[in-house]
């Protein structure tokens, strides 16, 4: 067995466990944890495909950012887990049913998976002679594909607008810190020094 | 015996296990020193005399100190998560560790000579955070948490000013890799060649985000020892705490390592004549870490407001606008093609 294959099923068992743990952990910190070990597992199986750009990618911002997040917002949750065990007996069937119809679409999907026979030479050929795996990607991104990249960066512009609007409240009455206005503030409009003699006061 | 470190599995790994012995085990020794070093700038400006207990000068106060830490009680919390409380610390000392495989000390002295070498740092570097925020979640304790959020919040608003201000740099190179950076600032006149003098702002920036990155003081707040005792350090002792803080240091000395490679033109030598050389990387590592250290002692710590104030609505712009301006200037050759380095020499 070469290494390649070793670390392989090495990072494909961190991807199961991960994912298979995210699912069980009774704790929702421990299956942010756990999804974080699949992102993790999944970044190595994209070095090993030679990748190692959008492996790197999705460690910056899948483990770096949203998992995070999805940290920061789980840790101050208080949520009461044995109530939540309870209702999972009721929701079980339905939760059941959805299961066994994605493994159905997905089997249709993929039952009648063939390689095409131009598929290996286009893949090879996404990496033109001597550039190297980072820059042949962006040259992909910003000379091929240049419209429908910057197309989705507007929506996703749009997407991050929405959201501030809607989120975006002005209240009336609330003291606000002007930085700008108290660093440009003279001393001689704040305070007035007065020479006081002993013994008399002001 | 060369093609039993080449050709068989059992001696390349034994290749590679030497070759991070050779860069972990130095770097440890140094860090040492480094701490002791810092202590003593501390100690130099507040007029006292600093650690000069153990051995000549107090030389070997780290080394005590490791002792001192490595033979306490481990205390666990009542109620903490027991594998998360000590996953926590052995994250951040591995993720801070593991992020020098790629750094370049001298022309081809480099572990992993990898095409997305900032790529790699900069996702190791985002990773540092889970250390603190399991650490303080899994200490049960409300100090901790506190500390946690607080750095939570902070290293990654600094990740995003970081990172733009490495895209000038890459922008500036055509190329992740960090041999092929300070490669790009060589030339005829030696320190006026760097990227310092293009990318003049963003050293600042880059200094400041590296402190506010790292939890160094004037932006250690998840520390704080005035308002959060310390942060999420409170319910570690031992050698966990030790790991956490020798993290959080090799974690610094990597910044300083970086400046020094985007900055300052790594192992190139200052003036035209002199040979490059490692110990100009060194030198330049320690220059910066002096910096790091003044800093610590002189500027009072950030209020939190005003801490993600800079973060978001100062140096994000400012190193947006950069980007920006670094693009049009490599595109259209301003500045007599300082800014676009890969038509010269990277």
């Amino acid at each position: 067995m070469s290494v390649a294959t070793l670390a392989f099923y090495l990072f494909a068992a961190g991807v199961l466990t991960g994912g298979f743990f995210t699912v069980l952990s009774r704790n929702p910190v421990h299956s942010v944890l756990f999804l974080i070990l699949a992102f993790f597992s999944a970044s190595g199986l994209f070095v090993l495909l030679g990748a190692e750009f959008i492996a790197m990618l999705l460690l910056i911002v899948y483990v770096g950012a949203v998992a995070v997040l999805f940290l920061f917002v789980v840790m101050m949750l208080d949520v009461d887990f044995a109530e939540l065990k309870g209702s999972m007996a009721q929701f079980l069937p339905i939760g059941l049913a959805i299961a066994v119809v994605l493994l159905m679409v997905l089997g249709v999907a993929f039952g009648d998976w063939h390689i095409s026979e131009g598929a290996e030479a286009a893949r090879a050929a996404a990496t033109p002679e001597g550039v190297e795996n980072t820059a042949a990607l962006g040259l992909l991104l910003y000379d091929q594909y240049f419209m429908i990249f910057q197309l989705a960066g507007l929506i996703l512009l749009v997407a991050m607008i929405g959201a501030i609007v809607l989120t975006l409240r002005h209240r009336d009455g609330v003291k606000r810190q002007d930085v700008l206005q108290q660093m440009w503030r003279d001393p001689k409009d704040a305070m007035e020094l007065k020479d006081v003699k002993p013994g008399q006061g002001l | 015996m060369a093609e039993f470190f080449t050709n068989t599995y059992l001696g390349i790994f034994l290749l590679i296990v030497g070759q991070c012995l050779l860069i972990i085990v130095p770097l440890l020794v140094a860090l040492a020193f480094l701490l002791y070093f810092d202590r003593k700038v501390w100690a130099a400006v507040h007029m006292r005399r600093g650690p000069n207990v153990v051995g000549v000068f107090g030389l070997m106060q780290s080394f005590a100190d490791f002792i001192k830490y490595a033979v306490k009680e481990i205390v666990v919390p009542a109620g903490a998560d027991k594998f998360v409380f000590f996953l926590a610390p052995l994250v951040s000392f591995v993720l801070a560790m593991v992020a020098w495989a790629v750094i370049p000390f001298n022309d081809g002295w480099v572990l992993a000579d990898i095409n997305v070498a900032i790529l790699y740092i900069f996702a190791f570097s985002s990773l540092e955070v889970y250390g603190v925020i399991m650490g303080g979640w899994a200490s049960n304790s409300k100090y901790p948490f506190l500390g946690s959020l607080r750095s939570a919040a902070q290293m990654i608003s600094y990740e995003v000013s970081l990172g733009l201000i490495i895209i000038g740099l890459v922008i500036s190179t055509g190329s992740l890799n960090l041999s092929d950076i300070v490669n790009a600032q060589k030339g005829d006149y030696g320190i006026f060649n760097w990227y310092w003098i293009p990318h003049f702002p963003m050293l600042f920036l880059f200094l400041i985000s590296a402190m506010a990155e790292t939890n160094r003081p004037p932006f250690d707040l998840p520390e704080a020892e005035s308002e959060l005792v310390a942060g999420y350090q409170v319910e570690y002792s031992s050698t966990p705490f030790l790991l956490f803080m020798i993290g959080e240091y090799v974690a610094i000395v990597l910044m300083c390592a970086l400046t020094s490679l985007f900055f300052l033109g790594g192992w190139l030598s200052p003036i035209p004549g002199l040979p490059d050389g490692i110990m100009w990387m060194f030198g330049k590592m320690f220059l910066i870490f002096f910096i790091f250290s003044m800093v610590k002692v002189i500027v009072p710590r950030y209020r939190y407001d005003q801490l993600m104030r800079i973060g978001w609505k100062v140096f994000l712009p400012l190193s947006l606008f950069w980007v920006v301006f670094v693009a049009f200037a490599a595109k259209f050759d301003w500045f007599w093609g300082t800014f676009a380095r890969w038509a010269v020499g990277g």
